[in-house]
């Protein structure tokens, strides 16, 4: 149980302090890299939890996918961060007024009475060990109990897929492209076209 | 009590250094191998001066390497620069973790061992982006940016190859995915998903024909150009481990990892990590002899195969499969 709470104590600190680098780093891609330790972390938090199917989940989708795009994007693009940093003092309030409701809501949370709401059904916060592995308890209630919000959930990011598609293509002119089927079919009958050349006059 | 924890701490770490370190030296040996085979198909010698047959040419290559001064480019991003292939090297030992070489012999058997895999494997592109980037200058980072597009596509078809392979086996554990080839290995019923992952391994770990990361031909030599030593040896290393441990991948899910071809009689006398070993060896020979075969993809065609071919395709086996299994009412429980 000593390990356990180590392991916990070393990945949520991590994960908070890392989250705190993502702000406050003068460097964008700087802070994508530690958006990506915060990530890690969280994951490691969710195997503690014995989520580990979720965590996995965390590690492939947004390590492995979304942060390489956000780190694709800011490594091109050329920010002028001085500029970036003059809106500071007029976003403040704004920022600050998310920052402590979210607070706020933590706070509600941790002064609740416990012995008289939902947490009552909550198991405690350690590994849970379980006959059925928690991959299968995901599949038996994601796709029986919410069946019609995982089919919306699709139906809702094909939407986003085909509107990102839509907003970037763009039929440019003159692109050659390559047409591998038509490549393949060429033979000597159709590549090669033969002359009569005249002495003298050419073609 | 504090006994335990220090006794459990000995014997993991003992488990890690028991798997770590023969695949450090299987490195050395498999860089000796790549050398003579493509010595053999180009009908050349190869190494043969280090000791017999050249055998010990990878150790005395890497201690050269190791002693040469380690060039740090002034205008690099320093901290990136130098995490960049320690990340890399540490991510290609990470999967090691869950690998079943006999039935038992694995670190941690956990429940989510194939999914396990593909995240250190999808997070192998960050040790190349971080180098690229740090490095501040042009081919590294050419590199860079060819690679985190490339590793990103072919991960797509390779999530598909694992799904359809756990429509057939009912479990993402490893030591059950093994287990359940024991009729007859993935590779005959699912044929094409096997020749898919595997030209998706060769995506994934840069190997020829798809090294457009580190092409020398445009790139001098792509995302570690600027590196040296030490740093440029751990990039190295990292690479054919990553190999190894995608070959290993490629037989756990299709060549029946541990399990004998036939279970008759002098075949499953054989030790299982033997069997394991002798077909982690044949998928190396592959890369090997790919790299000796094919010449480099061009970078439209490379992404015209992992969108236009292996995705669609990939996709309609997943459907294919399970209609097969729901069908026939073989789903596994």
């Amino acid at each position: 149980m000593v390990l356990y709470s180590l392991t916990f104590y070393l990945f949520s600190s991590v994960a908070v302090l890392s989250a705190l680098m993502v702000i406050s780093a003068k460097n964008p891609v700087h802070s994508v890299l530690f958006l990506i330790l915060s990530f890690v972390n969280a994951s490691g938090l969710f195997v503690l939890l014995g989520a580990e199917f979720l965590a996995m989940i965390l590690v492939v989708v947004y390590v492995g996918a979304v942060a390489v795009l956000f780190l694709f994007v800011v490594m091109m693009l050329d920010i002028n961060f001085v500029k970036l940093r003059e809106g500071f003092l007029q976003y403040l309030p704004f920022g600050a007024l998310l920052g402590i409701v979210l607070v706020i809501e933590l706070g509600i949370l941790f002064l609740t009475d416990r012995s008289s709401n939902i947490y009552n059904n909550q198991t405690p916060l350690q590994p849970i060990v379980n006959e059925v592995e928690n991959t299968k308890m995901i599949g038996q209630i994601l796709y029986t109990e919410y069946f019609y919000l995982f089919q919306i959930c699709g139906i809702i990011l094909l939407v986003a897929m085909i509107g990102s598609i839509t907003l970037t293509l763009r039929d440019k002119g003159g692109v050659k492209r390559q047409n591998i089927d038509s490549q393949n079919t060429v033979d000597a009958s159709t590549a090669i076209e033969k002359k009569k050349v005249k002495i003298g006059e050419g073609i | 009590m504090t006994y335990d924890i220090l006794i459990t701490g000995l014997i993991i770490i003992a488990q890690i250094l028991a798997v770590v370190v023969p695949v450090l030296i299987s490195v050395a040996f498999l860089v000796y191998a790549e050398r003579k085979v493509l010595a053999l198909i180009q009908l050349r010698r190869g190494p043969n001066i280090v000791g017999p047959f050249g055998i010990l040419q990878s150790f005395a290559d890497a201690l050269k390497l190791i002693t040469k001064e380690n060039i740090i480019p002034s205008g690099s991003n320093k901290i990136v620069f130098i995490l960049a292939p320690i990340i890399t090297m540490v991510l290609s030992l990470a999967g090691w973790a869950v690998i079943p070489f006999a039935p038992g012999w694995v670190v941690s058997d956990i429940n989510v061992g194939i999914m396990y895999l593909f995240a250190v494997s999808s997070l192998g592109v960050y040790g190349i982006i971080m180098a690229g980037w740090a490095s501040n200058s042009q081919y590294p980072f050419l590199g860079a940016l060819r690679s985190a597009a490339q590793m990103v596509s072919y991960e797509v078809s390779i999530g598909f190859v694992i799904i359809t392979v756990l429509l057939c086996v009912g479990s993402l554990n490893l030591s059950k995915i093994v287990l359940a080839q024991q009729t007859v290995w993935f590779a005959i019923p699912l044929l094409p998903m096997f020749i898919i992952f595997f030209i998706s391994a060769l995506a994934e770990t840069n190997r020829l024909p798809f090294d457009l990361p580190e092409d020398e031909s445009t790139l001098v030599a792509g995302f570690f150009t600027e590196y040296s030593s030490a740093s440029f040896v751990l990039f190295f290393l990292g690479e054919y481990a990553s190999m190894i441990l995608m070959s290993s991948m490629t037989v756990i899910l299709f060549l029946g990892g541990w399990l004998p071809p036939f279970d008759v009689y002098p075949l499953n006398v054989v030790p299982g990590v033997i069997w394991f070993t002798v077909k982690v060896i044949f998928i190396l020979f592959l890369f090997i002899w790919v790299r000796g075969t094919f010449p480099r993809y061009r970078y439209d065609q490379l992404m015209r195969l992992g969108w236009k071919v292996f995705l669609p395709f990939s996709l309609f086996w997943v459907v294919a499969t399970s209609g097969f299994l729901v069908y026939f009412d073989m789903l596994p429980n």
